[in-house]
């Protein structure tokens, strides 16, 4: 104990110094970058696109601004975090622009001819809406990740796209069926999880569980067993064993897919609102449809005087939909949060422009990742446990309802 | 000008959750003090409650962020 808390001692303190360092390096070269770096990144929106190529042949245009493109143009930090974390039609590796190196995925998208097929690459990496496809008489552009029908003429800026008085794109949005980066990377998660559960499975079979766990197994049976003894049997009660399955279900898919989206050309699934949307309406239908009398009882009919009635019932009626939405939010927020954090740190070597800025944002974000690490585990655990939480509430008999159903309210 | 706007929204989130996570953090300590034998329980206890607190932080931060 004694040597635990010793050793903690100096390196909190040397974690201290690293982030003064930190803080004072960042406030002197912000105050000489920030008149020159503020005035790119104004040149950089009003023109509308990101892309170097673009801004190049577009500053000339402006007098003002020509001076600026002597100087590298600021990046755009926020634009490439973006873009970092949201789904795209293609997974891109590496490079930027037309330089970029990215696995094509197949578009699906349905125009007024109905639906057609072809790869992402066919775009060339654009998502300024200037390169169009052409295939079965439909004509598409990729504008920011959204497939829109392209206009017949290309605008002032080289876009076929028209847009309205307040910026927003006024071409009709193709319906968008595509395997993107993130439907991939939930088709190899299911692929990984698949064949290495089959295979644990496979081992209790022909070994039995009486022996001790080898290889795979000796990983993941804790694992299991802590979901089934911890979670399920410790928040829902004697009728746990029809939810475990699903409660291991959702446990390692979410644990897989934040393990893979911490990796850095990995997807960002579970950062991802459309995933976790989907697993806590999951989570909404099972905890509802288990609910038992008591249940409906405490939420239509609460133990409370009659004349609180209109307050109470759609409160607890907003509160069945209330309590998935939390952690439908929880997750993608904190996977979503965690990846802008790593991809600011990095970013900071090229807002600064300078390399001596790099140490410190390379151990700044392997701090980071290494929290990450622990928050990946951590949000896997919470929702599962969350879950297990609402169904134990909705399952419970009348007299431990009262304790279980106001825990679950707090959170 | 809702860019700052925004900014204070998401200042004002992490205010809750500086205050939240330190005192769990601050309890915990105390508890582990009073009771050494039990801290891996209380460190598995705090981390889950301070990652609640953290999950109502991002709630404020993406409203912020969406705002914008």
């Amino acid at each position: 104990m004694a040597s635990k808390i010793s050793t903690f001692k100096p390196f909190s303190s040397r974690i201290f110094t690293v982030f003064a360092l930190f803080i004072a390096l960042t406030a002197r070269i912000s105050a000489q970058d920030h008149n020159e770096h503020h005035e790119a990144t104004v040149v950089n929106d009003s023109i509308g696109a990101v892309d170097s190529m673009a801004v190049t042949t577009a500053a000339p245009m402006d007098a003002a601004a020509s001076h600026h493109e002597a100087k590298e143009e600021a990046v755009d930090i926020t634009k490439v975090a973006f873009e970092h974390i949201l789904d795209s039609h293609s997974w891109h590796l590496w490079g930027e622009g037309h330089d970029a190196v990215a696995i094509p995925l197949p578009v699906i998208v349905k125009g007024d001819n109905g639906f057609t097929f072809f790869m992402s690459s066919a775009f060339h990496h654009d998502v300024h809406g200037m390169n169009v496809v052409e295939v079965n008489g439909d004509r598409f552009v990729n504008f920011e990740e959204k497939i829109y029908l392209a206009s017949e003429v290309a605008n002032e800026h080289g876009q076929f796209l028209t847009f309205n008085q307040e910026g927003e794109v006024a071409n009709a949005a193709a319906l968008d069926l595509s395997i993107t980066k993130n439907v991939t990377q939930m088709f190899i998660s299911v692929i990984v999880l698949v064949l290495l559960f089959s295979s644990i499975a496979k081992s209790y079979k022909s070994h039995g569980v009486t022996s001790a766990p080898r290889g795979k197994q000796s990983f993941f049976e804790p694992l299991i067993v802590f979901v089934r003894d911890d979670i399920a049997k410790g928040n829902i009660g004697p009728k746990y064993e029809k939810f475990v399955p699903y409660l291991l279900t959702v446990f390692f898919m979410i644990l897989i897919n934040n393990v893979f989206g911490l990796i850095p050309i990995g997807a960002n699934l579970t950062g991802n609102i459309a995933f976790t949307l989907v697993l806590s309406v999951c989570t909404l239908i099972i905890t509802n449809i288990n609910g038992n009398g008591a249940y409906w009882h405490h939420i239509l009919l609460p133990p409370a005087p009659k004349w609180l009635y209109p307050i109470l019932i759609p409160i607890e009626v907003v509160g069945i939909f209330t309590k998935p939405f939390a952690l439908m939010i929880r997750l993608f927020a904190n996977i979503t949060a965690g990846h802008i954090i790593v991809i600011s740190l990095v970013g900071l070597i090229f807002v600064f422009k300078t390399i001596y800025i790099s140490p410190v944002s390379v151990a700044f974000a392997l701090f980071i990742d290494v929290l990450e690490c622990l928050v990946a585990f951590l949000q896997a655990y919470i929702f599962t446990m969350l879950t297990a939480l609402f169904i134990g509430s909705a399952v419970a008999e009348h007299h431990h309802e009262e304790a279980h159903g106001h825990t679950a309210e707090h959170h | 000008m809702t860019g700052s706007i925004a900014a204070i929204g998401a200042g004002l989130a992490v205010i809750g959750a500086g205050i939240g996570i330190g005192q769990i953090g601050g309890h915990a300590m105390d508890a582990i003090a009073r009771q050494p034998e039990a801290t891996s329980k209380i460190q598995t206890a705090m981390i889950i409650a301070a990652a609640l607190v953290e999950g109502v932080a991002l709630f404020g931060v993406v409203v912020a962020l969406m705002s914008k």
